[in-house]
């Protein structure tokens, strides 16, 4: 761990002021991610901006009947705050499914979706790895790969966004509010998280001197059919292998409406909206679902050791959209896959 | 007259452990305490070429960085470094001695200041050179190299022969990864330098003499200059049998710097002590048609250092088990660039019976027999080595008990045959094996005038509960309550002990507290009897017993003194009385400890996922001690053998001869949704011969045979056999 400053912002204006001042600065809020690079010492922040006091802990309606999540929120408050219980089960699924219940106490979720990669050389400080050390090479490509990406990979990384919460906000279609210093702006989920391509040492589209403020979830949150199924190498507390969120909409047996985000496989939370608007229309079963999957994993490659996952994630699709619409979601406390 | 022993008596440190009261190494204070943090070699094999420890030395409250140029002397011959359980070849690591680089982890310097993240953070200033040699980490690629060890089989027929003749034969590997133990308690030290030149040294160990008589042979110390202390040890499970670098590298700060220094490994440097050495085990099996055994041969190719010869006896189980006329076993070691390997719970056993109990699963389906059927067929009532009858062995009955509970009868043989909604269920078992050791332990016993009693002894309590066993036996002995009994362990001063391990700390601790408790009672008889007009007066020695706060003659007559009235009557405050544990030295019988494991899995085969549903473990083990802290252990075991069947493996790249998943996160060992149903069944095994307690020993046999009965479980599910630890779902989805 290396020495660093330490300031508390007092608002978020004076976060992003302490963060113009100091380009070595990084913001911390529960801490659960960037203590354990700091000790690893992949991150050494020149200065700690401590926002975990700011007001940002609010969950609101919005006009438009959607819900309005701060930054600062704790990820177990969120899962268990009684309108995501009801209007987005499959948020507060995603959210359970992750981590262990003190980790959840102390995480936010704008740490949550800039928690780093779980890349084994991302974090061993005397490896090559171009996401730690830009140009170093990339050591998993030919090294151990098992839990490695699948989709969206380039020569340069090859590394997974470990983040459940956000494969569920991909697939709900959430929103990430961003203050920076020249005001706000608003991007889509789905365009946060970036690919890797040549340049895997930037994980998000966040700018730097900019702040997630607040995530916004849209009016529909397929309250009634959906499922987050996890697949881990143990029954809990363990990132996933593949992990998918699944909704759909169903008129009788046919989807209205499904939405599709696998997680564990690439860079950021995968969405085809090809492959969910294949399954517009159609009726829910096993075949179409796994058409919906093949499009979904569509270009997938594996390199020495994590092929098993192109197959694993197919199956897991299937399987997640059948709970979706039979309303069995995968429970988060009993691990027996439904 | 046994209030204590066999119940299940709870922990007497229980309390004080989970309130905090208990202290742990790293937790003792002391003025003006010192922090060392250690900094690693980065390359798997080599040289330091150049250490610069310029920079971190003007880190503010960096006080010194002790390296191999600036350090006080070590000892320079081998002996000095070889501990009570060191192997017997090689030459044993020594911190900060010289350039080479043996590991990639390898302690190269130690930054002292005053504050743990100062010597943290100058820890990351110390610029190392190195001049990098050619190295290899990888077993399997070494396997060529093995090298046989000298181990004392005695090949029994012509085995070879006999596979070749045999109507059904079984022969495959099995592959056994790394394992390292990640006790919860890190590895710490804190030796508080006394200002004379001495030292106390309170360290995370099992055992303390060895710790004490290695730093004194390390540092040319004198017995009296270091006392070791370790009251407590939050888990050690092997790790701690041997001294670790951290109390090396704490003592020779402390000397160097005359002052009390504190060095606590973090979890990811604790992955370069010991560890479960990776494993590829050859078995091959060949059986006659009734079932019955004509081959067993068993090979296991084991990872070592360069620097030393560590193996352990996977081979043996497979020698001793089952009737065979005949067999071959060989045992021999890969020599890489990695630390030297160290005992981890059932050491040899549970990697060999492993091996062996998935080979015999095999046959049993190959033969078309029950798995319990085939073990019945080729029991043996003697152990098939050196062909001696046992002390004991209910193992049979283990079978029957655990078969009983587990509802055997009702298993349907075929693979894929069972199932429950989505699941596939599988049934599978498997035997268990270990040891029944005793070594020299002596206890004191001071008994005061108020009816309170300390009993104190340099072993350790590494979780296991010796704290408490002591306390039963000692309060059976002496006819006193529990409350009445003070146990002191865990300190060099204190009457002798080897480390705790092996399953051997319950029988050999106890017999010193009932040789000890004895001599008490011959001292009180012989007092009793002076006094005037004594109820006793007549009886021997051996005809009174202690109970109740009295000295009683033993034939229920009730005559009896008081303990109190005796010795306020011949002015004595205290008696002490200090005993070695005799045992009878008996090499006509084998002795051993057997279980039978059940286990049940549920699969949901289209996506690997693997519950460990339920397991029955029936374990013969002697006289239980403590029927509360037993079953806790053999639960600790089968937990341990979840995570070796289906989790646990130290992932190398071999590139870099670098464990990439040196921290608990990645390293993954079962957690509660891993652990469901476990029932333990103490199988009723009186023992006359072993000890006068007939005790045996719990440590080890809870986690042998579970990681087979459950690879045979995920077989009987799913028709798949996987040979190569651990059971992960891409491996089930291949
Ligand atoms: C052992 C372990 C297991 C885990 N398992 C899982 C799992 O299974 N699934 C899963 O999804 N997660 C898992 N996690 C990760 C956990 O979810 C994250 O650590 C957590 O969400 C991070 O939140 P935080 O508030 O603690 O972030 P911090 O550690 O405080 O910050 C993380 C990063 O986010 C930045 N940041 C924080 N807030 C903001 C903001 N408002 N705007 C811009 N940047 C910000 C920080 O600068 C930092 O770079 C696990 C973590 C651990 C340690
Ligand atoms: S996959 Fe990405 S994070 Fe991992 S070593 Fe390669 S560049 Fe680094």
């Amino acid at each position: 761990m290396n020495n660093f400053q330490y300031s508390r912002a007092s608002d978020v204006a004076d976060a992003i002021r302490l963060l113009a001042a100091d380009p070595g600065a990084k913001l911390i809020a529960g801490g659960t991610n960037l203590i354990d690079l700091m000790k690893e010492n992949v991150e050494r922040p020149s200065r700690l901006i401590d926002i975990s006091r700011l007001p940002l802990r609010d969950v609101e309606e919005t006009a438009d009947g959607g819900l309005r999540i701060g930054a600062l929120v704790p990820n177990s408050d969120l899962a268990y705050h009684p309108l995501i219980e009801q209007r987005y089960p499959l948020l507060a699924s995603a959210i359970l499914a992750g981590a262990s219940a003190q980790l959840r106490n102390m995480a936010s979720v704008g740490g949550n979706l800039m928690q780093r990669t779980r890349c084994p050389y991302f974090y061993d400080t005397t490896t090559p790895c171009n996401k730690r050390s830009p140009g170093t090479g990339c050591s998993a490509l030919d090294g151990l790969n098992r839990n490695h990406a699948i989709l969206g990979t380039s020569n340069s990384c090859i590394a997974t966004n470990p983040s459940d919460m956000s494969v569920a906000l991909a697939a709900l279609g959430a929103l990430v509010h961003i203050a920076r210093p020249s005001g706000q702006r608003t991007i889509a989920l789905t365009d946060f998280h970036r690919l890797p391509e040549d340049k895997p040492h930037l994980d998000t589209n966040l700018g730097s001197g900019e702040i997630i403020i607040a995530i916004e979830l849209p009016p529909h949150g397929f309250a009634r059919n959906y499922s987050y199924l996890k697949i881990r190498d143990r029954l809990s507390y363990a990132f996933a292998l593949v992990s998918v969120a699944a909704a759909v909409d169903l008129e009788g047996n046919a989807i209205s409406e499904a939405r599709l985000a696998l997680g564990g496989v690439a860079h950021k939370p995968w969405r085809s909206l090809e492959a969910e608007a294949a399954l517009r229309g159609q009726a829910a079963t096993p075949d179409h679902f796994g058409r919906a999957a093949d499009l979904l994993l569509q270009g997938a490659t594996a390199r020495s050791h994590n092929g098993f996952k192109i197959d694993l994630a197919r199956r897991a699709v299937v399987r997640a959209l059948m709970q979706a619409a039979s309303a069995t979601p995968q429970s988060q406390a009993h691990k027996k896959i439904a | 007259m046994n209030a204590y022993v066999g119940t299940p008596t709870s922990r007497v440190d229980g309390r004080a452990k989970v309130t905090g009261a208990a202290k742990y190494a790293g937790e003792f204070a002391a003025d003006g305490l010192l922090h060392g943090f250690v900094v690693e070699a980065s390359i798997a094999r080599g040289r330091v070429a150049r250490l610069d420890t310029s920079e971190a030395l003007k880190v503010k409250g960096v006080v010194d960085v002790l390296t191999h140029e600036h350090r006080p002397p070590l000892a320079d011959k081998d002996e000095a470094w070889k501990d009570e359980v060191a192997p017997e070849k090689g030459s044993p690591f020594r911190p900060l001695y010289d350039e080479r680089v043996k590991f990639n982890g390898q302690p190269i310097a130690l930054v002292v200041a005053e504050d743990w993240e100062i010597a943290k953070f100058a820890a990351t200033r110390v610029r190392v050179e190195y001049e990098q040699e050619a190295f290899s980490t990888d077993l399997e690629s070494e396997r060529g190299k093995a090298e046989k060890v000298d181990q004392p089989h005695k090949p029994r027929g012509d085995a070879a022969a006999a596979l070749t003749r045999a109507a059904v034969r079984h022969e495959a590997d099995y592959v056994i990864p790394t394992e390292h133990h990640n006790p919860m308690e890190l590895f710490a030290t804190t030796a508080v330098w006394n200002g004379s030149g001495g030292l106390t040294v309170y360290d995370k160990t099992q055992g303390v003499q060895n710790v004490q008589k290695f730093l004194c042979s390390v540092f040319g110390k004198e017995p009296d200059d270091i006392r070791v202390i370790s009251p407590y040890v939050g888990g050690a499970f092997g790790s701690g049998l041997r001294p670790q670098h951290q109390v090396v590298l704490a003592t020779l700060a402390a000397l160097a710097l005359k002052r009390s220094v504190r060095v606590v490994l973090t979890r990811q440097q604790m992955y370069g002590l010991g560890y479960r050495p990776m494993t590829i085990e050859r078995v091959a099996l060949g059986a006659k048609p009734d079932g019955t055994l004509d081959a067993i041969t068993h090979e296991a190719i084991a990872v070592t250092s360069r620097y030393e010869d560590f193996s352990r006896n996977d081979t043996g189980w497979a020698e001793q088990l089952y009737k065979s006329p005949n067999s071959n076993f060989s045992h021999k070691l890969v020599d890489l660039d990695v630390s030297t390997p160290s005992d981890m719970r059932a050491p040899g056993a549970a990697t060999g019976v492993c091996a062996l109990e998935c080979a015999m699963d095999e046959l049993a389906v190959a033969l078309k027999l029950d798995p319990v059927e085939l073990r019945l067929r080729c029991y043996s009532d003697r152990d098939q080595s050196q062909s001696l009858p046992y002390t004991s062995k209910q193992l049979r009955e283990c079978y029957a008990r655990g078969a009983e509970a587990f509802g055997w009868s009702r298993r349907n043989p075929a693979p894929r045959s069972m199932r429950d909604g989505k699941e596939l269920v599988g049934w599978g078992m498997a035997t268990g094996v270990w040891e029944a050791l005793q070594m020299p332990v002596a206890v004191r016993i001071v008994l005061t005038a108020n009816g309170h009693a300390e009993v104190s002894c340099a072993a350790s309590d590494i979780g296991t509960g010796t704290y408490t066993i002591v306390a039963q036996v000692a309060a059976d002995a002496l006819g006193l309550p529990i409350e009445n009994i003070s146990v002191r362990l865990a300190d060099s001063t204190l009457p002798q002990a080897p480390v705790e391990g092996g399953s051997w700390m319950a029988a050999s601790s106890a017999h010193a507290v009932l040789g000890a408790a004895e001599e008490i009672r011959w001292e009180l008889a012989r007092l009793a009897k002076a006094m005037p007009g004594s109820p006793l007066a007549d009886l021997d020695a051996a005809d009174v017993t202690l109970t109740d706060g009295m000295i009683a003659s033993s034939d229920g007559r009730g005559a009896a003194v008081s303990i109190a009235d005796v010795m306020r009557h011949s002015k004595l405050e205290r008696i002490e009385k200090e005993k070695l544990n005799q045992f009878a030295e008996d090499k006509s019988h084998a002795r051993n400890t057997h279980s039978a494991v059940f286990a049940e899995v549920k699969i949901d085969e289209e996506l690997g996922i693997i519950r460990v549903t339920r397991i029955v473990n029936a374990v013969a083990a002697g006289r239980i001690l403590n029927t509360k802290t037993g079953r806790s252990q053999i639960m600790g075991g089968v937990v341990w053998g979840i995570g070796m069947a289906l989790h646990e493996e130290t992932v190398m790249d071999h590139r870099f001869g670098r464990i990439m998943n040196a921290n608990i996160a990645e390293y993954h060992i079962p957690v509660n949704a891993d652990v469901h149903d476990i029932d333990v069944i103490f199988v009723d095994e009186p023992d006359e011969r072993i000890n006068r307690l007939g005790i045996k020993g719990l440590g080890e046999i809870g986690i042998v045979g579970v990681p087979a009965a459950i690879a045979n479980a995920v077989y009987h599910a799913t028709g798949k056999r996987i040979r190569r630890f651990p059971i992960t779902l891409d491996k089930l989805l291949e």
